[in-house]
């Protein structure tokens, strides 16, 4: 695959469509059912290294019992770990219907040789990942290896067996829309089950425009060949507003399908506690405070 | 050439050290007694206060941790910057009914108030702190540190000494504060705010608003990210309401009815401490 073949993105474009999505006003009820559903899309995320086994299983108990005192919530859709945490993950989920889902392929700068990144995606989904997130190669990628990259998701996704693959495309790296869009093409061409925007390590990580794109890219996919392709936007999602501006964008772009867990994620830390904030406001009147939730 | 005409100032908020304009797009036309000058005040809203109450909260961590003798400065300096603002706080105390002799007054005691809690900003947690007696092996002592973010309502009858002796203790100790300005005085709090902005005293650690109290006391009272609650007033109603909704999440609450805020009772470094939370620790010792 070459750049000529690529679709050409308006960035201005992208920008003003963006702003006027950006613009909707969500409110009262419509609100309330748009949080919930933010909140059973969220792809918990822990990625530090400094993350530990006790963190972990306090992230997976947070996954299925996001505020006790306030009945009628929904758990989130999956845990994100580091591949030495899955069994731990896995084995504090049993039971709860929450996925695991593991990064892989030498995540976050995916330097690493192809073998030593399909072993690393045998290992996770050996120790029971449901989903892989892989980071592809944007040093190659930057570098007009399109087939590299290409054939490298392919293997992956072979790697990856039943478990669900996302392929992340760290756009921050990728520098303009149209990149983002070849790279997303590229992506779901070589069998990606989500296009995912970033690692969250690289600034900056999810923006709006960026987004669209890749949406777009998504909708294109779909006339094309029927498929549809799931979304994670990652990095940078921290409040409940911007989660619903995400929200009103995929409806507008790829309908109501794509409104569920199973094509739509945010991969976010602390973006469960503004949500919660935001669900209790609604229904007590009153403004949160952190100091009532737990530590994300 | 034609007559020049006065260039007007744009009374606006101040929020995170910036100074927008209420979010709501309302206004309050505020006169003189005499009047002869029309002024556009800020009628701030639910949603200017949130935005103030998310600046402070994220601004508050940030100013407790700076060294005592840090804050003594910045308090220092915000006397500095008042001293040689005289001029622009005595027309506009003029223009709000007070004599010259009285806005002088006013302006003096402002600074000297400014000037006697930056004393006290590095003082007041020695002369709090104590060690306490226990007969077990432990050193134990006690502390005040500042309880967080202040939610305020100023007193009404007064423009600026007010306004500043209620926000002096309050940031002394640590803390950081949303105010609501004087309804009927509201000029010198907005001005004042500029003298804030200049005094390096971080962007959120005070927050300004204008507006009506009757409807924003019950978003000051019952906002859970509010430690403590400052109202002044006489309103018996009010005083309840605020008491009732710090029930919510057990704010700290500080009366103050109306009255002259010259007198010298207004200045004690007790009134640090009603903004302040006391911590105990037990440290093992000669084990």
């Amino acid at each position: 695959m070459s750049p000529i073949f690529a679709t050409p993105i308006d960035q201005i474009g992208a920008q003003e469509r963006v702003s006027r999505l950006s613009s909707r006003s969500i409110k009262k009820e419509s609100k309330v059912q748009a949080l919930h559903l933010a909140l059973n899309m969220i792809d918990l995320t822990t990625l530090e290294g400094k993350d530990s086994p006790g963190k972990v299983k306090q992230l997976c108990y947070k996954a299925s019992h996001l505020h006790d005192s306030f009945p009628g919530l929904p758990n989130v859709a999956a845990i994100c770990v580091y591949p030495t945490m899955v069994p731990i993950a896995k084995k504090s989920l049993e039971g709860t219907g929450i996925n695991v889902a593991s990064v892989a392929t030498a995540f976050p700068s995916g330097m690493a040789d192809l073998q030593a990144k399909l072993d690393e995606v045998t290992s996770v989904v050996d120790a029971g990942a449901d989903e892989v997130d892989m980071v592809i190669s944007r040093g190659k990628f930057l570098r007009g290896e399109y087939q590299y990259v290409s054939d490298e998701i392919a293997k992956v996704k072979e790697a990856c067996g039943d478990a669900h693959l996302k392929v992340i495309l760290e756009t921050g790296e990728l520098v303009t829309l149209d990149n983002v869009r070849l790279a997303s093409d590229l992506a779901m061409d070589a069998g990606a089950d989500f296009i995912k925007t970033s690692t969250g390590k690289v600034s900056p990580a999810a923006t709006p425009p960026v987004v669209l794109t890749m949406l777009e890219a998504i909708r294109d996919f779909q006339a094309k060949t029927g498929k549809k392709i799931g979304m994670k936007p990652a990095g940078g999602i921290g409040t409940a507003k911007q989660a619903i501006q995400y929200l009103v964008m995929i409806k507008e772009t790829l309908g109501e399908d794509w409104l569920s867990p199973n094509l739509f994620r945010f991969g976010a830390s602390s973006l469960a506690n503004d949500i919660l904030m935001q669900i209790l406001k609604q229904s007590t009147g009153n403004y949160q405070s952190k100091d009532y939730f737990s530590i994300d | 050439m034609s007559e020049r005409i006065n260039i007007q100032k744009t009374y606006k908020l101040f929020i995170d050290g910036k100074f927008p304009r209420t979010e709501s797009g309302r206004y309050i036309k505020w006169v003189d007694s005499k009047e002869s000058t029309l002024v556009n005040i800020c009628r701030g809203s639910r949603k200017d206060f949130r935005n103030a109450m998310v600046a402070a909260r994220k601004a508050s961590c940030g100013w407790a941790n700076r060294t005592a003798y840090n804050r003594t400065q910045i308090l220092y300096r915000i006397g500095e910057m008042l001293e040689g603002r005289r001029d622009q706080f005595m027309a506009e105390l003029v223009l709000q009914g007070l004599t010259k002799k009285q806005a002088t007054a006013e302006i003096d005691s402002s600074i000297d108030r400014l000037i006697y809690y930056a004393g006290w900003a590095d003082k007041f947690q020695q002369v709090f702190s104590r060690v306490n007696p226990v007969s077990l092996p432990y050193f134990n002592f006690t502390v005040p540190e500042a309880t967080g973010v202040v939610g305020a309502i100023a007193p009404d009858d007064t423009s600026l000494l007010g306004l500043v002796s209620i926000i002096a203790p309050v940031i002394a100790g640590g803390n950081a504060i949303v105010i609501l300005a004087s309804e009927s005085h509201p000029l010198c709090s907005i001005t004042f705010a500029e003298v804030l902005q200049t005094s390096d005293v971080p962007g959120g650690v005070v927050n300004i608003l204008t507006g009506y109290r009757s409807e924003l006391i019950e978003h000051f009272s019952s906002h859970m990210d509010v430690n403590a609650i400052i109202y002044c007033g006489n309103e018996g109603s009010d005083r309840k309401l605020v008491e009732t909704n710090a029930a919510l999440n057990v704010k700290r609450v500080v009366h103050f009815p109306e009255q002259n805020w010259s007198k010298d009772q207004h200045q004690s470094p007790y009134h640090i401490l009603k903004c302040q939370e006391t911590k105990t620790t037990w440290h093992p010792v000669g084990v």
